[in-house]
């Protein structure tokens, strides 16, 4: 994590893809709870890996890395179910369940991030659309889009903040 | 249209050389910019008291100071930890012991010193609503600031830490308006300054709960 977050790209992304799963069962978990739906757990776990990632400037590198982790997730799981319409609350003690459990599936895919990309200034929404959609390195979206490596860089990160606060509601 | 999680993830890695600086440091670049607002408005209408420098060395004049300023510390080094997922508080709570032992010290002391007036005449002064308002809208701009510098924070209790915010705001435009204030009772500080970071800090939780959440 500490490498993850100190800008090794590797390290980040084999992060990332670790948490998923976690994050996954968790928010299954939530749903299933709270009487809704499991199928738009995918959706919650995008939000919270995207928050993860906005704020992981905000953990200390010297502490440890779980307890960060969870309190960002619970933090979005409840503000999600509340936003989904009912009033509840997770007791921190339920991940401690959900962490040994096998693997959850990804269940319907997720459509509020993407739902929300066409709303972006174009030039942040032509960026995420290149990298997160079609798969392109920072490089090719430079060259398609005719910018330099460093405003596609820019319009990335200023695209997921944005997307960010307009999942926040 | 969808988005794989998979994608999502790649995306972020891709994303992941922008770092945001560290919110202390966006806190503190933040209140030195507006400061100059509050500065304005202070010189602008109140100013300086008389004899401003005749009365440093007034014990009395003087605790104003490390009272409202350690306020100001105290909300601020837990508002702080706040904008930290999963950290507890801690020892932290208890420096908020420290201005309430100040001024706690300064009544006893204002009971124990001979007075020309009733400690009732005191504890009104002259200039209460002055400072009831003046301590608000001083502190508002820094208040501003702090909210939009702890948005790079990520807090889970975004009203509690709003309330800090507010807090530290009035910590800071008490410390300021304490220059202007006549007053100098710690009867009048407890009562009145009080009750104007109280109104802050009320504020900055409504403030926080609608602006700090993650």
């Amino acid at each position: 994590m500490r490498a993850a977050v100190l800008g090794d790209a590797a390290a980040y992304h084999r992060l990332l893809a670790a948490i998923a799963p976690v994050l996954r069962a968790t928010a299954q978990q939530g749903l299933a709870r709270a009487g809704q739906p499991i199928d738009q757990c995918e959706d919650i776990v995008q939000e919270i890996l995207l928050a993860v990632h906005l704020k992981r400037h905000t953990w200390d590198t010297g502490a440890p890395f779980g307890p960060w982790l969870f309190a960002i997730a619970r933090n979005k799981l409840i503000d999600a179910l509340r936003r989904r319409g009912r009033r509840i609350f997770v007791d921190i003690d339920e991940f401690a369940d959900v962490l040994p459990s096998e693997p959850a599936r990804e269940t319907l895919p997720a459509t509020e991030i993407a739902s929300h990309l066409e709303s972006l200034p174009f030039r942040q929404r032509d960026v995420l659309q290149a990298i997160a959609i079609d798969s392109m390195s920072i490089k090719e979206t430079a060259t398609r889009l005719q910018m330099t490596e460093g405003a596609v860089r820019v319009a990335l990160h200023r695209g997921l903040a944005r997307l960010a606060s307009r999942l926040r509601g | 249209m969808t988005m794989r999680t998979d994608d999502l993830i790649r995306t972020l890695s891709t994303d992941s050389q922008q770092l945001d600086r560290s919110v202390g440091v966006v806190l503190l670049w933040a209140v030195i910019l507006v400061s100059p607002i509050s500065l304005l408005i202070f010189f602008g209408t109140l100013g300086l008291r008389e004899n401003f420098v005749g009365s440093l060395g007034n014990p009395f004049f003087d605790l104003k100071f490390p009272v409202t300023l350690s306020v100001a510390v105290a909300a601020v080094s837990i508002g702080l930890i706040l904008t930290r997922p999963g950290r507890r508080l801690g020892g932290r709570v208890w420096l908020m012991g420290i201005p309430l032992a100040l001024v706690g010290t300064g009544i006893v002391a204002d009971f124990m010193v001979p007075q020309k007036t009733t400690w009732m005449a005191r504890l009104v002064g002259s200039s209460s609503r002055a400072c009831v308002i003046a301590i608000p809208v001083l502190g508002l701009p820094l208040l501003v600031a702090s909210i939009v510098a702890l948005r790079h924070g990520a807090s889970t209790r975004p009203a509690l830490t709003g309330a800090f915010a507010g807090m530290f705001s009035a910590g800071l435009a008490a410390a300021l308006y304490a220059t202007h204030c006549l007053d100098d009772s710690p009867l009048f500080v407890a009562t009145w300054y009080t009750l104007a970071i109280a109104l802050m800090t009320a504020i900055g939780a409504l403030a926080g709960q609608r602006f700090l959440k993650i």
